[in-house]
């Protein structure tokens, strides 16, 4: 199939959010585009199922924090349908006691709310909103690179080296005493930066386990103040840090996305699995689908991960050997994992009302906590006692939960994608512990249960397509950020073989929703088609 | 599965180091590739002429021998090396080379094709995480197989006389660059018209079991043909002549350099005779079509050099004295009467007039230095027709 | 009262090359030194009559090679010794052992796997680049980034260039090795656990980081760059101990007029119209001098040894900050004889180099996760040598001193604060350890020094009894160490500098940090060596 006039000017494969993305950009600009997706429905780590009779859920990412702005509002995403059922989410740390941590906003972000729970001393106030004010600053610089392409080291374009000077003049711009600050704690580890600063073992568990959420990292392993950077690099209706919850779960956002391509001109075609690239003369031209079908396309852009994308669609013949093995040596090894449970109501927290229930909830009371949940991680184990990210979206979007029932949705850590022994005779084991740990919180939560589901990183793997399960089709380390991400040669969202270019997850400036991987490779996929 | 080799012993002797030790008069060994082997038999100047005069041993068997095997084994080399291999059929060798990502060449070696999918790779340097990593996406075994095969280097004038006398017949039928299956004392033996020294030979490659029956029947087949035992400084003469590069002398093996400016693609070494850019992708060859647009930086050029003194490791300039470059080898050619020099000189001054050498000589206590012209002149100083001639002469 | 130019606190390695380099510049120099003995970490005592010990440090490869000529350290005594390579045991009886000779180290992989054994050359190549990038930094002041002074708008531009001289492919892998842990770095080239485990060692000595922490590989390199006469990589012994280093700095030192009161403690560095003008001793003497030096790490120096009125609150709040994580131990063993392993087949010179009991990756990581819950680790990572088969004039004839390092310690243990019971016990662990790969090891002890991080903090005077006086992670090297703003060997008050290993570039018999704390201060007094 292609369309009247000649073959696609682009053909993306899987229409996953960044696909989405950058397949409606390019047919803002006039570019005849189709998508390729596996699945039967778009979206890809980005939706909504449902998992119950009635119940849906947000199937993989739950939150929406790092959708970026330039791409909600180049694709105009509110007109397409996207609506938050709340943008300005609450956080709790729940504590063993009762005595919480409440937060009116997002962790880092709004003051603490000082009521019943933890009370923060006035040294943790005031060390709190220091380090908030650094960290969002650090974090908005992170935000300002997001949309924009990694330059090359090896700077022989006027670009690279326009790109390297910004770099280090945003660096600089921050000022002697916070560029000294960012050089210092970037490759630092998230338990010292909060131990030298705060005292409350609960602030500090629940910030430490929002810098881990999706890493294979502990509180205390280096590189652990980027992830957080990261976390925080997002903006909600461009308040910094903020978490919202897309109306009708993550499905509504890649729906709006979809809307947006589709209002561009873009085909989608699902469940067309893609069987290989097709290469002619050293370039890329097309794809080959499971059926047999060829579509041709002057660029071939893939949402699948890098591993996927070069060595098995491609093959390894076309590429040569050193870039072969850094794709290979891509680490992207999930500890996540994710839980639904269907209620048939509001379950009680003890230390809580059933307002508080809408915030999200954490369980990290202490950065040993997660560090103990993280070291059987190392050695492919799960956490005896893992830490949560809960949210509970019915209580925000009635739409997502029979009247008076409710869902929960958890992000359960640490649940490590090579677990030894295979995730199938240990699932039940798991699933037991989580819920030991939650009804400590919530005595009356197993009672209410009616439907649960458990996805381990291999179920993520296998049902949205992320390597190793990992949010990210890569972790955030350092050594795989930026002009190394997914791998050198071919961060700049361009593979070593002319007119086929990376847009998901696994390229700069990585997941989480934000689409602007998606949005960078599109404006290469431009700036090629006009070179060639 | 070759067994592991020991470990407990610094050096490794190869399989035929009973008779290579008897005959070594002078005690001069070096190690290669961890085995030991005779620099220099009884003399090096004699040896050399036995190798451009009558025939000469030499023993192989410490060359790296990776055996390449599977469905896609072909396809694989084809991938590996810049040359297209789908030309190499069973029966034939091929000497080529492999280039890292940027086109940097990583070693050079021969690929003998054994039969369909069945290949063995011999080089210099061991690679193996590079062959296995290059051979991620295709069914193919690679298999370190050196100390499962012993091998001897026969060359020289008559070294198909020599060959006939041992009753192999139909041997001069053999072309440059085939190989061919034989029997000998009950072990299968290979013979390969192959070698280094630039003139008419043949490798013979057996198991260890053969070795030393191998070397006997050898010696005794030439002993009419004037065969004697070649230590590696007079090889080391031949393959100069010849224009032979060697790993570690001309280029140093891309995949362990510490030093980027010491990287050389295959053009700068003389060997874009190499690089097939029509036979679809090979590893390197994005960066080295970059570098047939912008120009390479480095030459490996044949040198004449006056006067009759080997110009080791000179700089060479150009002009009054503007450094262009450095000597790899050098050699006063005793079969050419030429003072030769394979040199690495920075493009464009291998196309430059007014080269001269800085020839350092050691006359009695004192060093004297020579400012010696040099012109640049083919590399291949030693060609002689009976190389190449099928079927294979007998002088 | 007299006035001393300089005056040095303690008479460790570094403090004594920042002596001896003032000395030989011409400036009256006098060093401080709290114990009878000097050296510091890198003292050499006679515990058990007739044997000189290792006491802390234990072998010797970082010193520069610049200082020992600049010093003439080796007319005055010093003399280094290398050794063959090491062996790691494991725990079902077999063994991996290094070789100089480099076919028959790769032969010896090849045991464990064959592409490692070729591997191995990859792995030496890629970290000779690092090696060959950072060497040029060692003996240099570290250039501020968020400075605009020319000097560090040029020393960046230096590094700069320096780096892109690497070719793109390697400035690449450069950065991602800066960041990497230990583990990925080894997974990029090993396949074998074991051989993983044997080359994994080097990234954890001395560091509170497990080597899946991302940053342990820059500790596996920081082990690597030493070199014996230009090989680099190779680590040797002392002849006469480690005291033989201190001893020839000092000899070198005096030499030039240099003065070295031993059993001097430092109360207080005084400071006296914001400039530090000496240093009051325990016992009311004041020692006065135009400048301080202080070997001692930053928290001894600016918590301990000064008036937090006389520092800004905020360079306060960062010393503090600094990490100095006692995470090592030491066991020091007078043996009677030499000790059987029977793993190790006779003629093989592992025996003679470091010794490990360490088989994996995981028992290495394992061992940090106790640390981390305040306990030794129940597997320790020991590295054994026995210096006295290369130098036998360190013990009476036929008897051996063992060194035996330990990682990882805590310094202070979750089930209360080290005491004396419970350094036995660790002892024990540790004498265990060995006792379970060398049959006749026990009998063979005449006398054992067991040191714990508890027992580094109040002998040696290194806080947490950290060997690196601050932890070698990303936000604690090169312009970071100790403190942001203050990695010039200078402090916040003029006159008073630091020289230890708190400062660039970090811990290891080095003798860097002093040489370059030296540089510096003869820069601010205009000397010209």
């Amino acid at each position: 199939m292609t369309p009247a006039g000649g073959a696609y000017d682009a053909v993306i494969i899987g229409g996953g959010h960044n696909g989405l993305v950058c397949a409606a950009m390019l047919g803002r600009s006039g570019k005849r585009v189709v998508i390729v997706e596996a699945a039967s429905k778009l979206g890809g780590a980005a939706t909504s199922g449902e998992f119950a009779p009635g119940f849906t859920v947000s199937s993989c990412a739950h939150i929406l924090n790092q959708l970026h702005p330039k791409v909600s509002r180049a694709l105009d995403l509110s007109r397409h349908g996207l609506k938050l059922s709340t943008a300005r989410m609450g956080t709790i740390a729940l504590a063993p006691g009762g005595r919480h941590l409440t937060f009116e906003g997002a962790l880092m972000v709004n003051e603490a709310v000082n009521g019943a729970g933890e009370v923060l001393s006035q040294r943790d106030l005031s060390s709190l909103s220091r380090l908030r004010r650094r960290l969002l600053r650090f974090a908005g610089l992170l935000h300002d690179f997001q949309a924009t392409v990694p330059p090359r080291l090896d700077a022989t374009s006027w670009r690279d080296g326009l790109g390297l000077a910004r770099l280090g003049w945003a660096v600089r711009r921050l000022g002697r005493d916070d560029m000294r600050e960012l050089l210092r704690i970037a490759g630092s580890n998230i338990a010292d930066v909060l131990n030298d600063e705060l005292d409350s073992d609960l602030l500090k568990g629940a910030i430490g386990l929002d810098a881990v959420l999706g890493t294979g990292l502990g509180p205390r392993s280096p590189n652990s103040v980027f992830t957080l950077l990261y976390r925080l690099s997002g903006r909600v209706g461009g308040v910094p840090g903020a978490l919202a919850l897309p109306e009708g779960g993550m499905g509504a956002v890649t729906d709006a996305m979809a809307a947006a391509a589709k209002a561009n001109r873009v085909d989608i075609r699902t469940a067309c699995p893609v069987k290989s690239i097709v290469v002619e003369e050293d370039r890329a031209v097309g794809v080959e689908l499971e059926s047999g079908e060829v579509i041709r396309a002057h660029a071939v852009v893939s949402n699948a991960d890098a591993k996927t994308t070069c060595l098995d669609l491609l093959g390894a013949r076309h590429l040569d050997t050193g870039f072969v093995r850094r794709v290979k040596g891509i680490r992207a090894r999930g500890t996540a994992a994710k839980l639904h449970l269907a209620l048939d109501g509001l379950p009680r927290f003890s230390g809580l009302e059933a307002r508080d229930l809408g915030r999200r909830l954490l369980i990290a009371p202490s950065l040993d906590y997660v560090e103990l949940a993280f070291n059987p991680c190392k050695y492919g184990e799960y956490s005896p006692a893992p830490a949560m990210e809960i949210t509970i979206p019915s209580i925000h979007d009635t739409s997502l939960a029979p009247p008076g029932k409710h869902v929960l949705s958890a992000v359960v850590q640490y649940a490590p994608y090579d677990l030894k022994g295979g995730w199938q005779a240990a699932k039940d084991g798991f699933m037991d512990r989580i819920m030991d740990i939650l009804s400590a919180y919530a005595p009356d939560l197993a009672d209410r249960v009616v439907a649960r589901e458990l996805l381990t990183p291999e179920d993520l793997e296998q049902r949205h397509r992320l390597p190793g399960g990992h949010w990210h089709h890569g972790e955030l380390a350092l050594d795989q950020l930026y002009m190394m991400r997914p791998v050198a040669g071919a961060a700049q969202y361009a593979a070593p073989v002319p007119g086929l270019y990376l847009c998901g997850a696994g390229s700069h400036p990585g997941g989480g929703v934000m689409g602007a991987a998606g949005m960078n490779a599109a404006a290469q996929v431009i700036k090629g088609g006009k070179q060639s | 599965m070759i067994q592991p080799q020991p470990y407990e012993v610094q050096v490794l002797e190869t399989p035929f180091h009973s008779r290579t030790a008897e005959l070594c008069k002078t005690n001069e060994w070096s190690t290669w590739s961890g085995y030991t082997t005779p620099d220099v038999y009884t003399n090096m100047e004699l040896e050399y002429f036995a190798a451009r005069n009558t025939a000469t041993l030499f023993d192989i068997s410490p060359m790296t021998k990776y055996a390449i095997t599977g469905p896609d084994a072909g396809r694989y080399l084809d991938r590996l090396l810049t040359r297209d291999m789908a030309k190499v059929n069973p029966g034939r060798v091929a000497y080529g080379l492999w280039c890292n990502d940027a086109g940097m060449v990583i070693d050079d070696g021969t690929v003998f094709c054994l039969g369909e999918n069945d290949y063995r790779l011999c080089s210099q340097e061991r690679h193996l995480p590079w062959l296995l990593d290059s051979a991620i996406g295709y069914e193919v075994a690679i298999e370190d197989i050196t100390a499962g095969i012993a091998a001897v280097s026969l060359q020289g004038p008559t070294s198909c006389a020599v060959l006939k006398a041992m009753g192999f017949v139909g041997i001069e039928e053999l072309k440059p660059y085939a190989h061919a299956e034989f029997q000998l004392g009950g072990h299968p033996l290979m013979i390969s018209r192959t070698g280094f020294t630039g003139d008419l030979g043949y490798e013979l490659w057996i198991e260890p079991a053969g070795a030393g029956e191998l070397w006997d029947r050898l010696m005794e087949g030439g002993r009419l043909h004037g065969i004697r035992p070649l230590g590696s400084k007079a090889l080391d003469m031949t393959r100069i002549e010849a224009g032979f590069i060697q790993a570690g002398v001309e280029f140093f093996p891309g995949d362990l350099s510490t030093r980027p400016d010491r990287l050389r693609s295959p053009f700068e070494i003389g060997m874009g005779w190499l690089v097939d850019f029509e036979k679809g992708h090979f590893i390197g060859r994005r960066a080295l079509l970059r570098e047939k647009q912008t120009g390479s930086r480095h030459a490996l050029v044949g040198l004449d050099i006056a006067g009759n003194k080997p110009a080791h490791h000179s700089f060479i300039f150009q002009g009054r004295n503007k450094e262009v470059g450095i000597v790899t080898s050098a050699l006063w050619s005793p079969t050419c009467k030429r003072n030769i020099a394979l040199a690495s000189l920075r493009t464009p001054y291998d196309k430059a007039h007014g080269l001269w050498a800085d020839v350092y000589v050691h006359r009695e206590q004192k060093w004297e230095r020579i400012k010696a012209p040099c012109r640049v002149v083919d590399k291949q100083f030693f060609n002689p027709p009976r190389r190449w001639a099928t079927p294979a002469g007998d002088r | 009262m007299k006035t001393y130019d300089a005056i040095v606190i303690g008479a460790g390695h570094n403090g004594l090359t920042t002596a001896a380099y003032l000395a030989r510049a011409g400036l009256d120099v006098v060093v401080v030194e709290r114990q009878p003995y000097i050296g510091g970490a890198t003292a050499s005592r006679e515990l058990y009559p007739g044997f000189t010990y290792s006491n802390c440090s234990y072998v010797c490869s970082l010193m520069r090679p610049e200082i020992m000529r600049d010093l003439e350290l080796p007319r005055h005594g010093l003399q280094v010794i290398p050794y063959d390579g090491g062996v790691t045991m494991t725990r079902d009886g077999g063994y991996i052992a290094g070789y100089r000779n480099h076919d028959q180290n790769r032969r010896e992989i090849a045991r464990h796997s064959v592409r490692d054994a070729e591997a191995y050359d990859y792995f030496g190549a890629e970290v000779m680049r690092y090696c060959r990038f950072i060497k040029t930094m060692l003996l240099t002041t570290p250039p501020d980034p968020a400075s605009f002074k020319p000097r560090d708008l040029f020393g960046l531009l230096d590094v700069a260039r320096r780096f892109h001289r690497l070719g793109e492919e390697w400035m690449y892998d450069t950065i991602r090795f800066w960041t990497m842990s230990c583990a990925d770095f080894l997974d990029q080239f090993f396949e074998s656990d074991l051989v993983k485990g044997h080359k994994a060692g080097s990234s954890i000595i001395g560091t509170a980081l497990g080597p899946y922490s991302p940053g342990s590989a820059y500790v596996l390199l920081h082990h690597y760059m030493g070199e014996v006469d230009g090989s680099i990589g190779s680590w040797g012994f002392p002849r006469g101990g480690m005291g033989a280093i201190p001893g020839a700095l000092a000899k070198s030192f005096q030499a030039h007029g240099g003065e070295i009161r031993t059993g001097s403690t430092v109360e207080q560095i005084i400071v006296k119209g914001g400039r530090a003008v000496g240093v009051a001793l325990t016992g009311g003497v004041e020692v006065m001098g135009k400048t301080v030096v202080s070997n001692l790490d930053a928290k001894r120096t600016f918590i301990e040894s000064m008036a937090a009125s006389d520092l800004p609150a905020e360079f306060v709040h960062r010393v503090k900050n600094f990490k100095i994580r006692g995470s090592s131990g030491k066991v020091n063993i007078a043996l009677d004889g030499l000790p059987d392993f029977p793993a190790i087949p006779a003629g093989c010179p592992g025996r003679a180099g470091d010794m490990h009991v360490s088989d994996s990756m995981e028992y290495l990581e394992r061992g940090y996760d106790d640390w981390k819950a305040g306990m030794w680790s129940r597997q320790p990572y020991l590295d054994i040598t026995l210096p006295s088969m290369t130098d036998p004039t360190m013990v009476p004839p036929g008897k051996h001193f063992m060194s035996v390092f330990v990682q990882y310690v805590p310094p202070h243990l979750a089930d209360g604060e080290w005491d004396d019971a419970k350094r036995a016990a660790f002892g024990k662990t540790v004498i265990d350890k060995i006792a379970e790969f060398s049959p006749n090891f026990k009998d063979l002890i005449l006398h054992a020094e067991i040191r714990t991080p508890w027992d580094l903090e109040n002998e040696v005077g290194l806080t947490e009894g950290n060997i690196f006086q601050g932890e070698l992670t990303m936000d604690q090297l090169m312009f970071n160490r100790p403190v942001p703003g203050y990695a010039q060997y200078r402090s916040p008050v003029p006159g008073l500098y630091m020289c230890g290993s708190s400062t660039h570039p970090g811990g290891g018999v080095m003798g860097a940090p002093g040489a370059n704390a030296a540089r510096e201060i003869l820069r601010d007094m205009r000397i010209k060596t």
